[in-house]
C-alpha cells in the first residue's frame, strides 16, 4: 500500500534541518525555521494520529519492496501516539530553545542537529524493520552526541564520555542480537520475525538473544544497574537540550522494549520475573538517589530513572491492565519530564543557580509562574485527578492481580518519596525566604516581554496537555485501552505489514 | 616544507583526481565505486594540492567553503529520496529513464542520490581538515 503520509514527519524535520544547514551562520532564520518546522511535523503528527485511531494500522513500504524484504514504515497506534507526543515535545523545546540557547551554539549548529534527533526519533517509532531500528538508534545516537558537547566545558564532555561509552556498549548488544536473530530466521522484518521466532526448534537460542535485546535496551532506557550515565550526564548540557534527552530519549529505549517483548520475543515466566525485579530495583535507586540530591536537574534526572521503572514494570507483569498503566504513565512521563528540565532552566533565567539551597522566594516574586509550575509539579506528583495519578490506580490493580507485592511496595514508596521530594522542592525553591548573602543577577527580568513569552510558552503548552491527560483520562484510558489490545494481539499488525 | 616536485605534481594531480572521482561516481550503479568513494577521491585530490601549495591556496582555488557543499548535497540526495513521491510511488522508489544513455548507461534517481552523497563527503571530509589544518598553523 502505498501510504507516503507516514514518512511525512520524519521528512519535515530532515528538511528543515537541511534548509537550516544552509543559513548556517543566521541564527534568527534558523530559530523561525525550527519553530515552522516543529509546526508542520505537529500538524503531520496529528493527521496521522487521528487517520490511524479512526482507521487501522497504516503501513508504507520504502522503495515499493514488498513488506518482508524491504524496509517498511509501519504506523500502528503505539507508533503514532509517540510520534505526537514528540512531535508536541518538539514543539515546546524548539521555542524554549529560541531563547533559552547561547548565539555560541546556534552558530555551531546547534538546531539543524536538533532536527536530526527529532527525526531519528520518529524514524525509530515508525520503522517496522529491526535493523532498520538499529539505524535510527544510532542517528539518535550520534545526534544527541553532537547536542550533548556544543558549548565543550569541562563537565559537558565528562558527561558526554560516559554517555557514548554506555550507549555504543547498548548498540553492541542490540547489533549482536539482530546478528543471531537474522542467523536463526533470516528475516529482519519485526512483523516477519513475530511468525518466525515461535517455529525455531531451539528456543535457548531465542532467550539469549531475547537477554541481548534486553540488556541494549535497558542501558538505553536507563534501567538498573547500568543508569548511572543518565543522571551523571543529563544535567549538563543547557535545559533544552536536556529537556528533549530527558523527555525522550531514554522513552525511545522503552518503546523498543515494548515492541520487542510484545512482538517478537513473547517473554517466559523467568523474563517477566527479570523485568518486574529490574523495574523494582530501578524505582528505589532512583527514588533514593532523588533524596540527596540539592541540584534541580540532578533531582530531576534520578526521578527519571525512578519512574523508567514503573513503565518496565508495566511491561513486566504483562496482563492488559499493566499495559494500560504503562501507556499511561508513559504518556504522562514524556509530558512531565520535558516540562520539568524547561522549567529549571526558566528557573536559572531567573535566578542564575539551579541549586536548591541558594534558591528560594520565587513565589513572592513570580506568583503567576509559580502557579504554572504547581500544576507540572502536581501532575508528576499525581494528585488526583491530575494525570500522575490514573496510571498508577492501574499500575496498583495489575500488581495487585499479578500478585507482584514487592512491585507494589516500591511503587508506593516511590509515591510517597516523589512527593516528599517534590514538596521538599516547592519549599525550598518557592517558599523559602530569598537568600541574602548572595546577590544573583535577573536574567529574565530584562528580556523584552516576546522573548518573555517565548520562555513561558512552551512551558504553558506541556503543562496544559498535562492537564487535558489528567482531566480527559477517558480519552487516554481508551488510547492506552486500544494500545495494550494491539500489545497482546499482533495479528492485525502482522497482517497490516504482510498482508496474510 | 614546500617541495617543489611536489608541487609540479599536484598541479596536474589535481585534475587527474577529480576527472577519476567522477569515473568512480558513475561507475557505482553496477561495479565497485559510488558517490562516497568517489567524493573521499576528490576530497584527496584537494588535501594533496593543500600539502604542496598550503590551505589557505586550496581555499583559493575552492573559491567557496567546503561547507556550502554539506547542504547542497543533502538536499540533492534528499530530492532523490522524494522524487518518486510525485509520481505517486512511495519515498526512495528508484526512478528510471527507459532508454540508456550513451557513455553513462543507464540513468536514475539513484545517480541524483549518488551525487548528493559525493558532495556532502568532499564537504564533510573538506571542511574537517581545513578546519585542523588551519587551528594547528
Amino acid at each position: 500500500m502505498i501510504d507516503n503520509q507516514i514518512i511525512a514527519t520524519v521528512v519535515v524535520h530532515l528538511f528543515t534541518a537541511i534548509i537550516q544547514l544552509a543559513f548556517w551562520s543566521k541564527t534568527i532564520t534558523q530559530r523561525i525555521l525550527s519553530i515552522a518546522g516543529c509546526i508542520i511535523g505537529f500538524i503531520f503528527s496529528i493527521i496521522l494520529f487521528t487517520n490511524v485511531f479512526n482507521g487501522s494500522i497504516l503501513t508504507m513500504n520504502a522503495a515499493n519492496w514488498e513488506a518482508p524484504f524491504g524496509i517498511v514504515f509501519v504506523a500502528d497506534l503505539l507508533s503514532s501516539t509517540f510520534v505526537l507526543l514528540t512531535s508536541i515535545a518538539a514543539l515546546a523545546v524548539s521555542i524554549f530553545s529560541a531563547v533559552g540557547i547561547g548565539k555560541a551554539r546556534m552558530h555551531y549548529g546547534y538546531f539543524p542537529m536538533f532536527h536530526f534527533l527529532i527525526m531519528g526519533l520518529n524514524g525509530a517509532f515508525l520503522t517496522g524493520d529491526i535493523f532498520n531500528l538499529y539505524v535510527w538508534f544510532e542517528v539518535i545516537i550520534i545526534a544527541s552526541f553532537v547536542l550533548l558537547t556544543l558549548g565543550g566545558r569541562k563537565a559537558q564532555l565528562e558527561g558526554a564520555v560516559k554517555y557514548m561509552a554506555l550507549n555504543i556498549l547498548a548498540s553492541t548488544f542490540f547489533l549482536t542480537g539482530i546478528g543471531i536473530i537474522y542467523g536463526i530466521t533470516g528475516t529482519l522484518n519485526m512483523a516477519d520475525l513475530s511468525l518466525k521466532i515461535p517455529l525455531v526448534q531451539d528456543q535457548n537460542i531465542v532467550n539469549l538473544t531475547a537477554i541481548f535485546f534486553m540488556i541494549g535496551f535497558g542501558i538505553k532506557s536507563a534501567v538498573f544497574p547500568l543508569y548511572f550515565w543518565l543522571p551523571s550526564s543529563y544535567h549538563t548540557p543547557p535545559s533544552a537540550v536536556a529537556a528533549i534527552f530527558g523527555g525522550l530519549l531514554t522513552k525511545a529505549g522503552l518503546y523498543a522494549l515494548f515492541r520487542v517483548f510484545t512482538l517478537i520475543f513473547i517473554p517466559n515466566e523467568f523474563i517477566k520475573t527479570v523485568l518486574v525485579g529490574l523495574a523494582i530495583m530501578t524505582i528505589l535507586t532512583g527514588v533514593f538517589g532523588a533524596i540527596i540530591r540539592n541540584n534541580m536537574r540532578h533531582l530531576f534526572s534520578y526521578l527519571i530513572v525512578c519512574h523508567i521503572g514503573f513503565i518496565v514494570g508495566g511491561l513486566g507483569l504483562y496482563t492488559k491492565v499493566a499495559f494500560m498503566g504503562a501507556i499511561f504513565y508513559l504518556i504522562h512521563d514524556i509530558m512531565v519530564k520535558t516540562n520539568l528540565f524547561l522549567i529549571s532552566g526558566l528557573i536559572r533565567k531567573l535566578r542564575g543557580t539551579m541549586n536548591m539551597s541558594k534558591l528560594g522566594g520565587l513565589y513572592a516574586e513570580y506568583p503567576k509562574i509559580s502557579l504554572l509550575i504547581a500544576v507540572v509539579l502536581f501532575s508528576l506528583v499525581g494528585i488526583p485527578p491530575l494525570s500522575g495519578f490514573w496510571p498508577k490506580i492501574y499500575l496498583f490493580e495489575a500488581s495487585f492481580a499479578g500478585k507482584s507485592y514487592l512491585f507494589l511496595a516500591s511503587l508506593i514508596i516511590a509515591s510517597f518519596i516523589t512527593l516528599y521530594v517534590i514538596a521538599k522542592l516547592w519549599a525550598e525553591v518557592f517558599w523559602k525566604e530569598a537568600s541574602t548573602d548572595e546577590i544573583v543577577a535577573d536574567s529574565f527580568q530584562p528580556l523584552s516581554r516576546f522573548k518573555k513569552t517565548l520562555l513561558i510558552l512552551p512551558i504553558g503548552i506541556l503543562a496544559c496537555t498535562s492537564l487535558f491527560i489528567g482531566l480527559y483520562a477517558e480519552f487516554i484510558i481508551q488510547v492506552a485501552n486500544r494500545i495494550s489490545n494491539e500489545m497482546l494481539d499482533p495479528s492485525p499488525y502482522i497482517k497490516a505489514v504482510l498482508g496474510k | 616544507m614546500r617541495s617543489a616536485i611536489l608541487q609540479t605534481a599536484s598541479r596536474y594531480l589535481l585534475p587527474i583526481l577529480l576527472l577519476f572521482s567522477v569515473f568512480l561516481l558513475l561507475r557505482g550503479h553496477y561495479y565497485p565505486g559510488g558517490g562516497f568513494v568517489g567524493g573521499l577521491v576528490a576530497s584527496i585530490a584537494f588535501v594533496l594540492h593543500s600539502f604542496a601549495h598550503g590551505t589557505v591556496n586550496t581555499m583559493k582555488v575552492l573559491r567557496y567553503k567546503p561547507l556550502t557543499l554539506i547542504p547542497i548535497g543533502l538536499g540533492i540526495a534528499s530530492l532523490a529520496m522524494f522524487m518518486p513521491v510525485f509520481f505517486g510511488l512511495p519515498v526512495m522508489t528508484g526512478l528510471w529513464l527507459d532508454e540508456p544513455i550513451p557513455v553513462i548507461g543507464m540513468l536514475g534517481s539513484a545517480l541524483l542520490f549518488d551525487i548528493g552523497v559525493y558532495l556532502v563527503v568532499i564537504g564533510v571530509v573538506l571542511t574537517i581538515l581545513f578546519t585542523i589544518s588551519l587551528h594547528t598553523h
